[in-house]
């Protein structure tokens, strides 16, 4: 029951990728498009312009969450690709916690650089 | 062969065959036979001459001979399929090479072990679970069931545990302890019938790490299926139920009440009686 709950929530996850991903996509790459209707700016990758966008607070929320439900997904992912090799349940297990540990500490330090220019 | 099919036209197909027997000690090993095949000869009437004509030894399980027991499930030219119910020169009017069903252990020649898929079976409880135990104990009638509902988990119901599924599966075949399509469509056939109250009992044992999310919706089993059963398209809908379930998206099935019996047999007039037994007790 445990995995097939984290089952679901990779699913969210994948569809709050596609949203927040959507977003991305539109800011950084259809630059063009958006500046011709009038919203957003000329140049989005100039460090000005990033460094503005992070301190608001829609951007630095919307970053978060992308980078949970992408780490989320891409390590739940992972882990089951990982557990098709059938290994021993040691291994499993090792695999499911380092995955997980590393997943903890990367949505930390992208979270803490997130606030931090927020904050800065 | 009996006389009819002997006067027949034949033609010559050679059987090849794995056999072993754990008892001495050899490794398994393929064995030709010449057969004479008639149009219409089954592989499992080719085993069947084999037997009677020239080797007592060659060992297999079978029963019904028409598709519905399910014993005879082997892996014939490189497809698991039912003996009984392939006719030889549909597959092959040169040679056939017939091996026991893969993803399962050996007992003798083409017999394969069904202990653990018989285990798997039970372990999604495969049976209608009730709250009302005493009615289940000592029914006073009938569960109600509607046509429409029927339909909902009918086609799940013709599995007649053969094993061809579970030897198709890709899954099996990397991890042998994945519960595997024959077990998960079970689940779901009692998930979705009307009467049962049993999923969230179902839960662990479909739900855990090796259920139903490691199915990665191959198809094979379905391809396989001799009843057309469709276990894929059952595991996505125990993903599905379980998905909405978890989400709280799913509303709650109706209750469904037992029809209690007429009490006193009347018996319809224009129905005329039913002639007296001629034969004396």
């Amino acid at each position: 029951m445990r995995e097939s709950k984290l089952w679901v929530y990779h699913l969210i996850a994948g569809a709050v990728i596609l949203v927040l991903l959507g977003i991305h996509m539109f800011i950084m790459h259809l630059d063009a498009i958006l500046y011709s209707l009038g919203v957003g700016s000329q140049n989005p990758i100039d460090s000005g312009v990033v460094f503005a966008r992070s301190k608001e607070l829609f951007f630095m929320i919307t970053y978060i969450i992308l980078l949970g439900t992408a780490l989320y997904h891409g390590l739940y992912g992972f882990k089951n690709i990982l557990m098709e090799l059938t290994l021993a349940q040691k291994s499993e297990k090792f695999i499911s916690g380092f995955l997980t540990l590393c997943g903890v500490l990367l949505f930390a330090y992208g979270t803490f650089a997130a606030v931090f220019v927020f904050m800065k | 062969m009996n006389e009819n099919n002997s006067t027949k036209n034949t033609t010559t197909v050679i059987f090849e065959i794995l056999r072993y027997n754990p008892e001495t000690g050899e490794k398994p090993k393929m064995q030709e036979y010449n057969v004479q095949v008639y149009k219409g000869m089954t592989v499992l009437d080719g085993l069947n001459w084999i037997k009677e004509n020239l080797d007592p030894s060659l060992v297999w399980r079978s029963s019904c001979r028409m598709g519905v027991c399910g014993s005879c499930g082997m892996f014939i030219n490189g497809y698991p399929r039912l003996a009984c119910n392939n006719q030889i020169l549909k597959i092959s009017n040169k040679k056939l090479q017939i091996k026991p069903l893969p993803n399962f252990d050996i007992i003798r020649d083409l017999v394969p072990d069904l202990e653990g898929f018989f285990q798997k079976h039970k372990s999604v409880k495969p049976y209608l679970i009730r709250k009302d135990i005493q009615e289940q104990n000592l029914p006073t009638g009938e569960y109600f069931q509607s046509p429409d509902e029927l339909t909902n988990y009918i086609q799940f119901a013709y599995c007649i545990k053969c094993g061809l599924c579970l030897s198709a599966c890709p899954t099996v075949a990397t991890d042998e302890r994945f519960t595997g399509p024959q077990a998960l469509a079970q689940a779901w056939r009692y998930n979705s019938d009307s009467r049962d109250e049993g999923s969230d009992e179902r839960i662990k044992a479909v739900h855990d790490e090796i259920g139903a999310s490691r199915c990665h919706f191959a198809g094979a089993c379905s391809d396989v299926c001799p009843k057309g059963v469709d276990p894929s398209f059952a595991i996505q809908l125990l993903k599905q139920d379980f998905f909405l379930k978890t989400l709280k998206l799913r509303k709650d099935e109706k209750e469904t009440h037992v029809i209690p019996t007429a009490k006193k047999y009347v018996p319809n007039p224009k129905i005329p009686e039913a002639p007296k037994p001629t034969v004396k007790k």
